[in-house]
Parts: C-alpha cells; sequence; structure tokens
C-alpha cells in the first residue's frame, strides 16, 4: 500500500512540471503584448521597455520559465495586475467559494444519487426505478447554464422562493474566518447568516451537482445490482432477513467502493464545471476569477488561477485513487 | 430467405458486429436514442425546407412574440423565428460534435497506437502527455485554448477536438496492449509483416467496436462542451444560430420571453440525450465487456 | 424502518437534515439590529482600484465619489459648479491664473489635516512623473484634460502652489475655458498625503479621503463596503450608516435581487425591465439625465471609408428609430450629433440623414460601389449605458446594410483588446460609445473628433477623422472663455462634422436604474457618479 502512495506520488512530478510549463506556454501564445496592455494605450515605449525589463519580458523565454517555476515553487503566484495584490493571498477567498460550491453539490448528488440508485435497484424494474433512471439520463444531458437559468427563472424569479445570486445577502455581517461562509456563521453561532448562506447555496448546488447526481445514482444502482446477485445477500435474505437489513448492511458497503471513485472523481469535474454554475449564478469563485482576468488580460491571474485548479483536480485525483486502493484491497497495482 | 441474408451480410461484415446490431435491436433505449440522433440530422438537413423562414431574418417589429401559429417557437429580440434558428442549430451542433469527436479519434488514435504498439519512450511520453492534459478540467482547457486562437465556431470545435484527445488515446492504448501479446500478432510479426500492415489489418480493427461507443457518447459531451462555449461567447459568433449562443443571447428576457431560453435547451438537452441513449446501447449492445 | 443506516450514508443524511433542520430554526431569529441605516447599491462589475486619480472606469469612480471630496463639485443633477473642498475661487483676466479658498478644519480620514499643502500634494503627484508618489497607474485623466504631464508640450498646468494654510493658486500656460469643470472632475478628488506615501501604489486598495463614506472594506468581484464619516464636514451628513457596492453581473438577476429585497437600488436595468419596476409597487424608476452617445465609427483612413459618399450612404442606411424602440424601449434619443443635446452648444439646425435604403443605395453607386462591398463590423463585447446591446445593435444595423449590398462580418473580442484596437485604429467600422465627464462641449466634440486625438495608438478620436477647420474651430473654444462665443464655434463644427460623417451617431441613452420605493433622496449624475450624502432609508 505504501509503495503504491508513493509511487503515485512520484508520478505526480513529471505531470506537475508539464502542468506548470503549459500553464506558461498557454499565457505567452495569447496573442497581445502584455506591458501595452498593463501601461495602457497611451503608454510611451520608453515605459514600456521600462515595465519589459521589470516583468521580465525581455528575456528568452526558457529564462522567462526558469523564473517563473522558482517562483512558483516558492509558493509566489505573481502579483494581479489589475489589483496589485499578490494572487497567493488574494486567490484563497475565490479558492473557498468554488470548493464550498463544489462540495455542497457533491453532498447534494451524493444524498440523492445514492439513495435513488438503491431504491432503483431494490425495486428494479418498478416506475421507480424507470422514473429515476429516466431523470439521471435526462440529467447527464442538460446543458448546466441552462439548468441553472431555468432554475433561477422558477424559483427566483416566478416562485421567488430561493436567493439566485451571490453566496449571501449583503445585509447579513459575515466575519470571513476560513472562508467558508458555512462554518464561519457556524463558529460565530449565527443561525441568520447560516440559513442565508444555505439558501444561496441551494439553487447553484442543485444546477451544478445534476450531472454527478446523474452519474451517482446510475453507478448506484448497478454495483447495488451486482451485489445482490452475490451469494451472501441471497443467504441473507434465505435466512429470512428483513430486505433493508440486506440492502443497507451488507450490500450498500460493498456497492461503495466504485460509487465512491465516482464521487471522488466528480468533485474534481466539479471544481472546473464550476465556471458555468458561478457565471449565471454570480458566484464569487475561481471559475469567475479566471474568467474576469481573461478578459482583463490580467495574464498573472490567468496563469495561476488555472495552475492552481489544476493542481486541486490532480490531487483530489491522487486522493480517490489511494482511497479506492484502500476500501478495495482487492484491486491490485 | 432469413438464414440466407444472415450469411451473405456475415461475409463482408464480422459476426459480432451483426450479433451487435440484432442486440442493439432489442435495446428500447437505444433505438429511442437513434430516432432522437436520425431526427435532429434530418432537421438540421431539411432545414431550408422546413423552417417557415431565414435563419437572419430579422423583422424588428414582431421581436419577442410569444409562440403562435405562425411562429410556433415564438420569436426574438430581433425579431427571428425560434424554430428556424433552432432547426438551422441543429446543422451546427451536429456539424461541431461529429467533426470535433472525429478530430479527437484520428488524433487520440495516431498517439494510441505509438503508445501502445511501439513502447518504451514513446509510450512514456506520450501517455505523460495525456496524463497532463487530464490534470486540468477539460471546460478550462478549452477556455484557454479559445482565448489562444480567438473565439470562432472553428476555433471552439478545434479546442473540443484537442480536449478530448486523450479519452481516445488512452482507450487505445489499453486495447493495443491487451492485443500485441496475442499469438497472432506475434506469428505476423514472425511472417514479417510491417508495422503499419499489423496495426492496420490487426490491431485497427478490433478497436473499432470500443472507439464507437466511446465516440457516440462522446459526440454527446462535444454538444454540450460547443454550447458552453457558445453560452460563454466562446465558439459560434452571432448571427450563426448556435443553441448556447442564443442562450446567452436571450437570458435578459427570460422573465418577460421565456420561450427565447426555453426551446434552444431543450433542443440540446435531446439531442444530448439522443446521443447518450444511443451509446449506452451501442456499449451494452457491442461490448457487453464495458458495461460497468 | 429500521435505523440502521451506512456510515456514509448516515454522514450524508446527517447533513441533510441538519441543513434543513438548522433553517426552520433560524427563520425565526432575528435580523441585524434595525438602528443602523445600510444601503446596497447593486452594479454591473467590480471596481478597479481606489486611487480616483488612477481610474478611468465608471463603477471605480462610482465608489471614490463617496469616499473623496474635491474642490470644487457638481449639483447633484447636472454639471453646474458648486463649491466643495473650496468655497470660492477666482481667475485673473487672462484666465491663466486661477486662486482656490479652501475650507478650513476639514480633516481626513486618518485624522490629518486638509489644506493647502495637501492640495499641493495631490497636483504634483498626478502632473508630474518624476514625483516619488506618482505611482499606482497612468493617470490617464490627469493627462486628457490638462493636455499632458509636467514638460509636455501640451501640459496646461504650470504649477501649483500654497499661498497659505487656505489658499492656493494655479498657473496655466493657456488660458483654458473647461478648467474650471475639470477640476470638478470625480477623478480630481484630495487623498491623504500621509495616506499616500503610506500604502505607496497600493493607495487603490487603502483609499483615504475626506468625503462622506470611509472605505471599510473591500471583497474582489463581491462587495465595497464603505461607512458613515462621523467627522463629515457636512454637519450631519451623511444620513446612511453604511453603503455597499455589491458585484451583480447580469442585470435581470441584478433586477432579482432588488425584487427579493437584497438590495435597495440598482444601477443598469434593462429597458425592457422598466415596465416590471414601474408595475411593482414596491419599486420605484429612477431614469438619469442624459449625456452620452452611441456611435457607429468609420475609419476614415481606411478604403473604402476614405470615400465621404460611402460614408454618407452608410449613415442613410441606419435605422436609429427602429433602434431606439427595439432596444431602448424608447428610452433613448435618436442622435444626429456626437454632442448630446442635454449639454449647451448642441446644434439643433443639423438635419439628420434621413433612414432611406434607396437613396443610400444610389449614393453608393455614385460612389463607385453600385454592388456594395464586404467589410468587418466591430461590436463591443460588453454592455454601456449608451448601448445596452452592442452585439444585437450590430446584428440589426448588419441586416440594413446588407439590404444595400453591403455585407458585414461582425467581429468581437474581449473589451480590454477591442479598445486597444480601436484606439490603434485596427477596425474597418466598430461600436463605441462615451459617457460624458464633465457637461462641457470640449469633453465630447474635441475628445471624439479633434485630429489631436486621432492619432493611433492612442486615438479616442477613433474614426481617425482629421479636418483642419474643424480642428481650429475646437482649439478656439478651448481658450475662449466667453461661453457664447464657445457656443458658437461648437455649433459650427457640428455642421462641417455632419457634413463629413465620420462616424454614424446612433443614440443618445436615458439610462434607467431602480430602487425600492423606501429609498429617499438619490438622485442620478448625469456623469454616472453620484453622491449619497443626501440619500436615506425611510421604511
Amino acid at each position: 500500500m505504501l509503495s503504491y502512495v508513493a509511487r503515485r506520488i512520484l508520478q505526480l512530478i513529471p505531470v506537475l512540471f508539464g502542468m506548470s510549463l503549459v500553464v506558461f506556454a498557454i499565457i505567452h501564445a495569447i496573442p497581445g503584448d502584455p506591458a501595452m496592455v498593463i501601461l495602457g494605450e497611451r503608454a510611451t515605449p520608453q515605459a514600456l521597455n521600462e515595465l519589459r525589463e521589470r516583468l521580465g519580458l525581455n528575456q528568452p523565454l526558457y529564462i522567462q520559465y526558469w523564473h517563473y517555476l522558482l517562483q512558483t515553487l516558492g509558493g509566489d503566484l505573481g502579483e494581479s495586475i489589475r489589483t496589485k495584490k499578490a494572487i497567493a493571498q488574494e486567490i484563497f477567498p475565490y479558492l473557498a467559494a468554488t470548493i464550498e460550491l463544489s462540495l455542497s453539490a457533491l453532498v447534494f448528488a451524493a444524498v440523492v444519487g445514492v439513495n435513488a440508485g438503491i431504491i432503483a435497484a431494490w425495486r428494479r424494474a418498478s416506475w421507480f426505478d424507470y422514473i429515476a433512471m429516466l431523470v439521471a439520463l435526462i440529467g447527464v444531458s442538460m446543458p448546466v447554464f441552462w439548468l441553472g437559468l431555468m432554475e433561477q427563472w422558477v424559483f427566483a424569479q416566478k416562485l421567488a422562493l430561493l436567493p439566485s445570486i451571490g453566496r449571501y445577502n449583503a445585509r447579513e455581517t459575515i466575519h470571513a474566518i476560513t472562508q467558508f461562509y458555512v462554518l464561519d456563521t457556524l463558529l460565530e453561532g449565527n443561525w441568520a447568516g447560516f440559513w442565508d448562506v444555505v439558501k444561496h447555496l441551494v439553487l447553484p448546488s442543485v444546477a451544478l451537482g445534476t450531472i454527478p447526481m446523474a452519474i451517482i445514482a446510475r453507478m448506484s444502482r448497478s454495483s447495488m445490482l451486482e451485489v445482490m446477485k452475490a451469494d451472501y445477500v441471497r443467504t441473507a435474505r434465505a435466512k429470512g432477513l428483513n430486505e433493508f437489513w440486506v440492502i443497507y448492511k451488507h450490500a450498500l458497503k460493498n456497492a461503495m467502493a466504485p460509487v465512491l471513485t465516482v464521487m471522488g472523481l466528480q468533485l474534481g469535474t466539479l471544481l472546473g464545471g464550476a465556471v458555468l454554475t458561478e457565471t449565471i449564478f454570480g458566484w464569487p469563485g475561481i471559475g469567475r476569477y479566471i474568467n474576469d482576468a481573461i478578459s482583463f488580460r490580467d495574464y498573472p491571474v490567468v496563469q495561476s488561477g488555472i495552475l492552481v485548479v489544476a493542481f486541486f483536480f490532480v490531487l483530489i485525483n491522487l486522493l480517490v485513487d489511494i482511497l479506492y486502493a484502500y476500501i478495495d484491497p482487492r484491486i491490485h497495482y | 430467405m432469413a438464414l440466407a441474408s444472415t450469411q451473405t451480410v456475415s461475409k463482408y461484415i464480422p459476426t459480432h458486429w451483426y450479433d451487435g446490431w440484432k442486440r442493439l435491436r432489442k435495446q428500447k433505449t437505444a433505438i429511442v436514442g437513434l430516432s432522437i440522433i436520425l431526427f435532429f440530422i434530418v432537421a438540421g438537413l431539411l432545414a431550408p425546407l422546413l423552417a417557415p423562414g431565414h435563419w437572419d431574418g430579422q423583422n424588428l417589429a414582431v421581436r419577442l412574440q410569444p409562440p403562435s401559429a405562425q411562429h410556433w417557437f415564438g420569436t426574438d429580440d430581433l425579431g427571428r423565428d425560434l424554430l428556424t434558428r433552432v432547426l438551422y442549430g441543429a446543422r451546427i451542433s451536429l456539424w461541431v460534435g461529429f467533426f470535433a469527436v472525429a478530430g479527437s479519434i484520428v488524433l487520440g488514435s495516431i498517439l494510441g497506437l505509438s503508445a501502445g504498439y511501439f513502447g518504451k519512450w514513446i509510450d512514456t511520453l506520450i501517455s505523460r502527455i495525456f496524463d497532463i492534459m487530464l490534470a486540468f478540467p477539460s471546460i478550462l482547457l478549452a477556455i484557454a485554448i479559445v482565448t489562444i486562437l480567438g473565439p470562432s465556431l472553428v476555433n471552439a470545435l478545434i479546442a473540443i477536438a484537442i480536449i478530448n484527445i486523450p479519452t481516445y488515446g488512452r482507450l487505445i492504448r489499453s486495447k493495443v496492449l491487451s492485443i500485441k501479446e496475442e499469438e497472432y500478432i506475434a506469428a505476423a510479426k514472425v511472417i514479417g509483416m510491417g508495422h503499419t500492415r499489423i496495426i492496420l489489418r490487426h490491431i485497427l480493427p478490433n478497436s473499432v467496436a470500443p472507439i464507437i461507443v466511446q465516440g457516440t457518447l462522446g459526440i454527446a459531451t462535444a454538444v454540450l462542451e460547443a454550447a458552453a462555449l457558445g453560452f460563454l461567447g466562446l465558439g459560434a459568433q452571432p448571427p450563426q444560430p448556435e443553441w448556447g449562443k442564443m442562450i446567452a443571447d436571450s437570458r435578459q428576457y427570460i422573465t418577460t420571453a421565456y420561450w427565447t431560453v426555453l426551446f434552444p435547451g431543450l433542443a440540446i438537452m435531446l439531442t444530448v440525450l439522443g446521443f447518450n441513449m444511443f451509446g449506452d446501447g451501442l456499449r451494452d449492445a457491442l461490448d457487453p465487456k464495458m458495461k460497468q | 424502518m429500521k435505523k440502521i443506516v451506512s456510515p456514509i450514508l448516515g454522514v450524508l443524511l446527517a447533513v441533510s437534515l441538519m441543513l434543513t433542520g438548522c433553517g426552520s430554526q433560524s427563520t425565526t431569529s432575528p435580523s441585524a439590529p434595525q438602528a443602523e441605516k445600510t444601503l446596497i447599491e447593486g452594479r454591473g462589475g467590480d471596481s478597479v482600484s481606489l486611487d480616483p486619480a488612477n481610474v478611468t472606469d465608471g463603477e471605480s469612480l462610482r465608489v471614490t465619489e463617496n469616499i473623496f471630496d474635491t474642490l470644487v463639485a457638481y449639483k447633484p443633477n447636472n454639471t453646474e459648479i458648486i463649491p466643495s473642498l473650496a468655497t470660492e475661487w477666482k481667475a485673473s483676466p487672462d484666465g491663466k491664473e486661477w486662486t482656490f479658498t479652501l475650507q478650513d478644519g476639514v480633516k481626513f480620514h486618518d485624522g490629518t489635516d486638509f489644506n493647502a499643502d495637501a492640495v499641493v500634494f495631490n497636483f504634483q503627484r498626478w502632473m508630474d512623473k518624476s514625483n516619488p508618489y506618482h505611482t499606482g497607474g497612468d493617470f490617464d485623466y490627469f493627462q486628457s484634460m490638462f493636455g499632458g504631464f509636467k514638460g509636455d508640450k501640451g501640459c496646461v498646468i504650470a504649477d501649483v502652489k500654497a499661498l497659505d494654510k487656505t489658499h492656493v493658486q494655479f498657473r496655466l500656460t493657456v488660458p483654458q475655458a473647461p478648467f474650471l469643470a475639470n477640476v470638478a472632475m470625480t477623478a480630481f478628488a484630495m487623498a491623504s498625503p500621509d495616506a499616500v506615501k503610506k500604502y505607496g501604489d497600493k493607495f487603490g486598495q487603502n483609499p483615504v479621503g475626506t468625503g462622506p463614506f470611509v472605505f471599510k472594506e473591500w471583497k474582489p468581484n463581491d462587495s465595497i463596503t464603505v461607512v458613515k464619516n462621523k467627522n463629515f464636514w457636512q454637519k450631519g451628513l451623511p444620513k446612511l450608516d453604511k453603503l455597499i457596492f455589491r458585484v451583480i453581473p447580469d442585470n435581470t438577476a441584478r433586477l432579482t435581487a432588488l425584487q427579493s429585497g437584497e438590495l435597495d437600488l440598482m444601477d443598469g436595468l434593462n429597458p425592457s425591465d422598466a415596465a416590471t419596476v414601474k408595475g411593482n409597487s414596491k419599486l420605484q424608476l429612477v431614469t438619469r439625465p442624459s449625456m452620452n452617445v452611441g456611435y457607429l465609427s468609420f475609419n476614415t483612413t481606411k478604403p473604402p471609408f476614405d470615400n465621404v459618399k460611402v460614408r454618407q450612404a452608410l449613415s442613410m442606411a441606419v435605422n436609429k428609430k427602429g433602434l431606439v424602440d427595439a432596444f431602448y424601449n424608447g428610452m433613448a434619443l435618436p442622435a444626429k450629433n456626437a454632442l448630446p443635446p442635454s449639454v449647451w452648444g448642441y446644434n439643433d439646425a443639423v438635419k439628420d440623414y434621413e433612414y432611406n435604403l434607396d437613396a443610400a443605395k444610389k449614393l453608393l453607386a455614385e460612389a463607385g460601389y453600385p454592388n456594395g462591398f464586404e467589410t468587418d463590423f466591430w461590436a463591443m463585447p460588453v454592455a454601456r449605458q449608451y448601448m445596452p446591446q452592442p452585439q444585437k445593435i450590430a446584428e440589426s444595423i448588419q441586416a440594413d446594410f446588407a439590404k444595400i449590398g453591403v455585407k458585414t462580418k461582425i467581429v468581437s473580442m474581449e473589451w480590454a483588446t477591442y479598445l486597444k484596437k480601436t484606439k490603434n485604429g485596427e477596425h474597418p467600422m466598430a461600436l463605441l460609445g462615451w459617457t460624458g465627464d464633465n457637461g462641457d462641449p470640449d469633453n465630447f466634440l474635441y475628445v471624439l473628433l479633434d485630429k489631436d486625438n486621432a492619432n493611433p495608438p492612442a486615438a479616442s478620436n477613433i474614426s481617425l477623422y482629421k479636418n483642419d477647420k474643424v480642428h481650429e474651430l475646437l482649439f478656439k473654444a478651448q481658450i475662449t472663455p466667453d461661453i457664447q462665443v464657445r457656443t458658437d464655434l461648437y455649433k459650427q463644427a457640428q455642421l462641417l462634422i455632419h457634413d463629413d460623417a465620420p462616424m454614424v451617431p446612433l443614440v443618445h441613452s436615458t439610462p434607467l436604474l431602480a430602487s425600492a420605493s423606501y429609498v429617499k433622496g438619490f438622485i442620478a449624475h448625469p456623469t454616472g457618479t453620484e453622491r449619497f450624502t443626501e440619500v436615506s432609508i425611510e421604511k
């Protein structure tokens, strides 16, 4: 097990290295002279040169890359052109917003998906099974941004049930300690604020969580069906045990490994896929941070934003792999 | 009669293909999916005949009209008939979906075959490139690529093709690895068959089934990705009737003219649903082992 | 049902129960104390920086307007000059020397004194590129309003000096007619010298002024919070305790937030949503006096647009009335001049090109293009006050142009690039617009159509229109103090410009805002930035 973990981590090194190269290359392939953009259109050639000098834009690319690599390894993600703040420090609230949304979407996806999958398997070929699987199929086919808009239309605009924009109502004072507002409000015992934050999470989480929900539902159903065929389940049933006992105690435990993997992989996808959801729901997350930076040509932010998301993505995949190997000892690598 | 036809068919098509088709016909979802796909293909092809108007026929006097006998899907904010635009949109989405996936498959196959067949450092290099590409959330990578190339439908297609290369590349590579050690390949090598011939005659045909399955599901993903890029303004440009772009443009009218957002969205959903259903069915029929 | 649940499912269920459970409990808990009066304004984008001298975008100036004061200010609903930090001012007969008398006893938010030295410090910082505090940005507004920096040929300000604690004197190189109007601009606000020295190029994140509100917190892309300045020099004001500027990019979503009570006021209401607001008794519609122009610029240096007949023909093919009805819901005037009618000097005698596709086609044939031509048509990627839906407007104009044989391809790119490339004259034709800064015709005509500003890569006259006669008129108007004479000069210039048709002025829009009906005393200013000093919440 340990050697497996060590090997997986070692394998990551070239990937991380390649990632940094790609991110570096992306920025230099974007048309436009960064110095001109930073200084504005009326800059004198002299001022442009000074800036190029300062940012090292005059040096050969490989030197620029080397500097970039050293800087990044040292935890320095550069400075935003637009706000002039250190990105490593500025990025955190955005990252926290995205992680909070992704986790919340995953909770939704898992609670609904796992239960729907189990019931569908338990009542195989019933109307519930058919409907659940049809909904799951539609769920994976839905454009996230369209679903989000429809949710806003129905639940925020027509029915006025739920807020549709942002993380919280600005009337609530939230002291961002951890930047995870659900936690922050709980830590302070600010129940009104907590409830407000949760309400703001509902619509975007459902939008973002629908695809994973659908995948998890299908996955749980099929792995439950596999397991239910197994001998010990049949034995348990033959012993006259209550079916719920059988399913939840025996079957679920065994069916969980593949489902967990899907959940883990989906969390990674959620982090990236949040771009669209964040656009629709005005969520101040990392997707919007990067998107805005692209339109402001804030190169360092685009670079570091993509790098950070990719880093998390890789990290989560690693954890999932390890967890999978741990849960399911039958799998040898 | 039935027997005879089976024999003639099986002469040209490998038996498992024919069996696959027989299995596929029994799959209700696959047939429904195929019908949806065919419906949209026909709609797209016959759009000039079916559509009541011109896809860019503006008439500000009839802007934002609700669905009616004259405009079944209503009109948009430039007074264009939405049904017409949705029909023409089918052309764009299917075109992007199909060619993006074709591009990914061609490039993915070349890379996957090289990696699997030649092994050694070629394999290591290509596999690491795949790893790196997969390290980025796909939509972010697509956004980055379009930012470099500039926003347009063709560039969106290219971006989607690129980000999906590793999916097919890895699939082919693993297939190659599993086939490579089989006896008949070894035999082929012994009798002095060249690399290209081995790959073309033996390895490629064996990888076709999973590629078709993955490709069908891949079109679904590609259609969604194209719509997402269009929605972000990074894909199709006005006045092209691309579904995602249509939704983005009509976003602000959702409370006053819901139809401008509803119908393009339904079109995306149905198309994707069709490919997903058909893909699922194909997988069950062609490659039962892949089922999981 | 037996209560045996797997650990994972248990956790998930527990979480979901917790979510629903807490909800019912907390709905009854009291909200924030009523005593504190908070107003939340929703807007489309975040500020770039809160250093007023270093920004040009409305979303930044909107906030700094409430943190800082200028020497003189505009009236709440127009651009008439009123006293602010300066109580009196006078110009020498030749118009080259201006003396301002300052209020005594005003303090910056950091407790330091505002006085003549502070004024000198600020002007030195802006005008002198070698000043150690000339940092944090490019001081664009100073450069464009005062003809450049110290040492530049066109720089209007020769020097600034403190006569005593409350008197400050400006010496100008030439008499600048709009000088006072320029000094009143939000951009030329007095910053605390101590704070500038302390924060350096990070002053934009730590603004310290003398204004009605004190900067408190900035959550990027989310909200900026400012709180009441208890020592504000206008006694008893401001009426609000807290003012929050919240970013909600989508106009429709912003309206939803206003309807649900998450906002008290919103900028950038879609014209198509005006009816919704009017029909809601809890909301009120606010109109911003129009002082802008949205236009279609022809690059007069690129064929076929170097041909005046082509430009005139295309001018005839634009259905301005149709655009106003469709995209502004009638809340705009079709434009015939680059100058809006709300600014003095407007020439109503100019007769607009009539919308007539046949005549346009004929003129195009005369110009040598009987079968039309093909070209790119640039459209802005973002909504502006003068143009809520540039892409759609482009599509609409595109259809009309096609009818006279001019086939266009709509081209768009992200906003920063768009500005850069149009200023560099790379477009054949492009949509753009301008919102007035100070209510002086110079701020429209000189900026948009003088040959001085037609120099890539920094052309604000993106048509690159160069007419010596127009330049003569505009320059003379700039250095003439007499407003009657200036009016006359501007009117003549507008006639010449009309004949040359370097651009199609499309509309002067009336931007719309909406607020909750309990918001009192809010007046939208034509420049797009307003103070909240007198605004109150009366529930």
